[in-house]
């Protein structure tokens, strides 16, 4: 028989699979990590000691929930760890397993990819020392470790103060805070945030707390590149009036977070814009039914919105599953749940106000700049593409190989479109969208084929 | 010197494994790229340059982590748990 599966064992992935459990169906959950919890719930290895209070924070108890629901639930589910998916098409699915690749046919699938780091790249990058913020936040969580022994944050979104604030608790020497966005923009955000008072609370706390504690925290900020010999040993940044030095040996930033949509492609879904996200996004309805019968999509992969909607939307999608397939669902939960969404959803909002997406960084970039770090393309070899008359991200792709690298874009994609939209004059919304091509991480040679 | 600094969960037990053919220790538990970066600096050289690169999302996605094992498997090094005896390689990476 035919299963349903659900892809990502994070916050939306657990949540679906709990919903669907307690309604009598045993899905299938493939996640491509050892141990359930996503990313942000992400779990340190066994014989790690720190208690949830000094891995997550104020997030503690919601982290723990999670973690022991998915352990509660391993006897009702045929749980796959370390299971990559790298292909998805009508009915079914490629995954990788200790270096076996099988296909899994499924009736149903809800799709919780999650997400990673947006990243709009500086001169100096792919130093060795210079990581994502979401890269710092795993050194961390995950390792124990910091990222160096001299660390400064940069960029913008929630992310940035949460991780120099764990850092600093945690006894890293955090030199500074390097927020893009000016002042005035956070204080126009204000009353989007106040529909999230405590969320907008704990952001106030972190940044409070670093100031309290002697850390320099710059707002109006913008990291303009990174120096060293072989690795990171200083970094240049700016504000309005003058640019300044720091020595260090690390730095982590980014511009919030991109959703990881590669299988919703690939499963066929309709995509659209979205200007919050900046990102084409597939398709949902309020309760996470995408344009194709069999597919549901929860979480930050289908649109950045935090972990809380994640568990709320893994739920949704559930219930509308098992409404799909013949299910009595309650139906005051799947609209109180939806209410929720919508209220996040307006912080959200706010939050794209107060973390300000920097315009202008298309058109700083100089054409020696590092866009892919796969396949070392530069902006003026994107420019020159651009300058020859295409303008369509899988056009110019396929003149200079940006995007094409072994991470297909996602550390690039978001930079890129930035420079062709820039270049060719036109919305970033209208040079198309960069495709999702299996296998859409790299697999192994001698890959064994499971009969 | 290492470019990763260990700041907690330092009470576990050693791994000997081997970087490059020389001798090295790392601690059960941690990922092929925190036993390397915190007793050097770089994971791997680039494909175009051969400049030194040391993982960049350590989330599986960027996949400039990779690392060679005596067996001959290529692994994500960010994504691939240490054990005792392996022996690390890292690739030089190619310059045009």
């Amino acid at each position: 028989m035919k299963s349903v599966v659900i892809i990502g064992a994070g916050p939306a992935g657990i949540r679906a699979a709990q919903t669907l459990v307690a309604h009598g169906v045993r899905p299938v959950l493939l996640d491509e990590a050892a141990r359930g919890g996503g990313q942000i719930y992400r779990r340190q290895p066994a014989n790690f000691k720190r208690s949830a209070i000094k891995l997550y924070g104020f997030e503690a108890r919601k982290a723990k929930a999670l973690h022991q629901t998915i352990d509660a639930l391993r006897e009702q589910l045929d749980y796959r760890p370390d299971t990559l998916v790298w292909n998805a098409e009508a009915g079914a699915l490629d995954t990788l397993h200790e270096g076996r690749a099988a296909r899994l046919e499924f009736s149903r699938v809800i799709v919780a990819t999650g997400a990673t780091d947006r990243i709009l790249p500086v001169p100096g990058w792919t130093l060795p020392g210079a990581y994502s913020l979401g890269a710092a936040q795993i050194a961390l969580k995950f390792q124990g470790c910091s990222i160096g022994e001299r660390v400064v944050f940069a960029g913008s979104g929630p992310l940035l103060y949460l991780v120099a604030y764990q850092y600093a608790k945690a006894g890293a020497n955090v030199i500074a805070v390097l927020d893009s966005s000016p002042f005035s923009a956070q204080a126009r955000a204000l009353p989007g945030l106040l529909s999230q008072p405590s969320t907008l609370a704990k952001g106030i706390y972190y940044r409070t707390w670093l100031t309290a504690h002697g850390i320099p925290v710059h707002q109006g900020a913008t990291l303009k590149r990174i120096d060293g010999q072989h690795r990171v040993q200083s970094l240049n940044w700016r504000n309005a009036t003058s640019e300044h030095r720091i020595e260090c040996d690390a730095v982590a930033f980014a511009h919030g977070l991109r959703s990881e949509t590669q299988l919703a492609d690939l499963l066929g879904c309709e995509f659209t814009w979205n200007p919050l996200n900046r990102a084409w996004l597939p398709q949902r309805d309020s309760a996470g039914r995408s344009s194709i019968a069999e597919v549901y999509l929860a979480g930050d992969g289908a649109g950045i919105m935090g972990a809380d909607a994640a568990e709320m939307a893994g739920e949704r999608a559930a219930l509308a599953l098992l409404e799909d397939i013949g299910y009595l669902i309650p139906p005051q939960r799947a609209t109180r749940l939806e209410q929720s969404l919508q209220t996040i959803g307006r912080f959200r909002q706010g939050l794209e106000r107060a973390f300000l997406f920097p315009e202008s960084w298309a058109t700083d970039a100089a054409d020696d700049l590092m866009i892919c770090r796969c396949e070392e393309v530069r902006a003026g070899d994107i420019r020159q593409v651009v300058r020859e008359g295409h303008w369509e991200i899988n056009r110019v792709k396929a003149h200079c190989r940006v995007g094409m690298g072994r991470c297909q874009g996602r550390m690039c994609g978001a930079a890129a479109a930035e420079i062709i939209a820039c270049e060719s004059q036109r919305a970033v919304s209208d040079i198309g969208r960069l495709r999702a091509q299996a296998p859409i991480k790299p697999l192994p040679f001698g890959l064994e084929v499971e009969p | 010197m290492a470019l990763l600094k260990r700041l907690a969960e330092g009470d576990r037990l050693a791994l000997d494994f081997t970087l490059d053919g020389v001798p090295a220790r790392g601690l059960l538990g941690d990922t092929l790229l925190t036993a390397v970066l915190t007793c050097s600096e770089h994971l791997r050289g680039s494909d175009f340059s051969a400049e030194p690169r040391a993982g960049f999302c350590l989330m599986g996605a960027c996949q400039d982590c990779w690392v060679r094992l005596g067996d001959g498997r290529r692994v994500r090094a960010c994504s691939t748990l240490l054990e005792a005896g392996q022996h690390i390689s890292r690739e030089p990476g190619r310059a045009l």
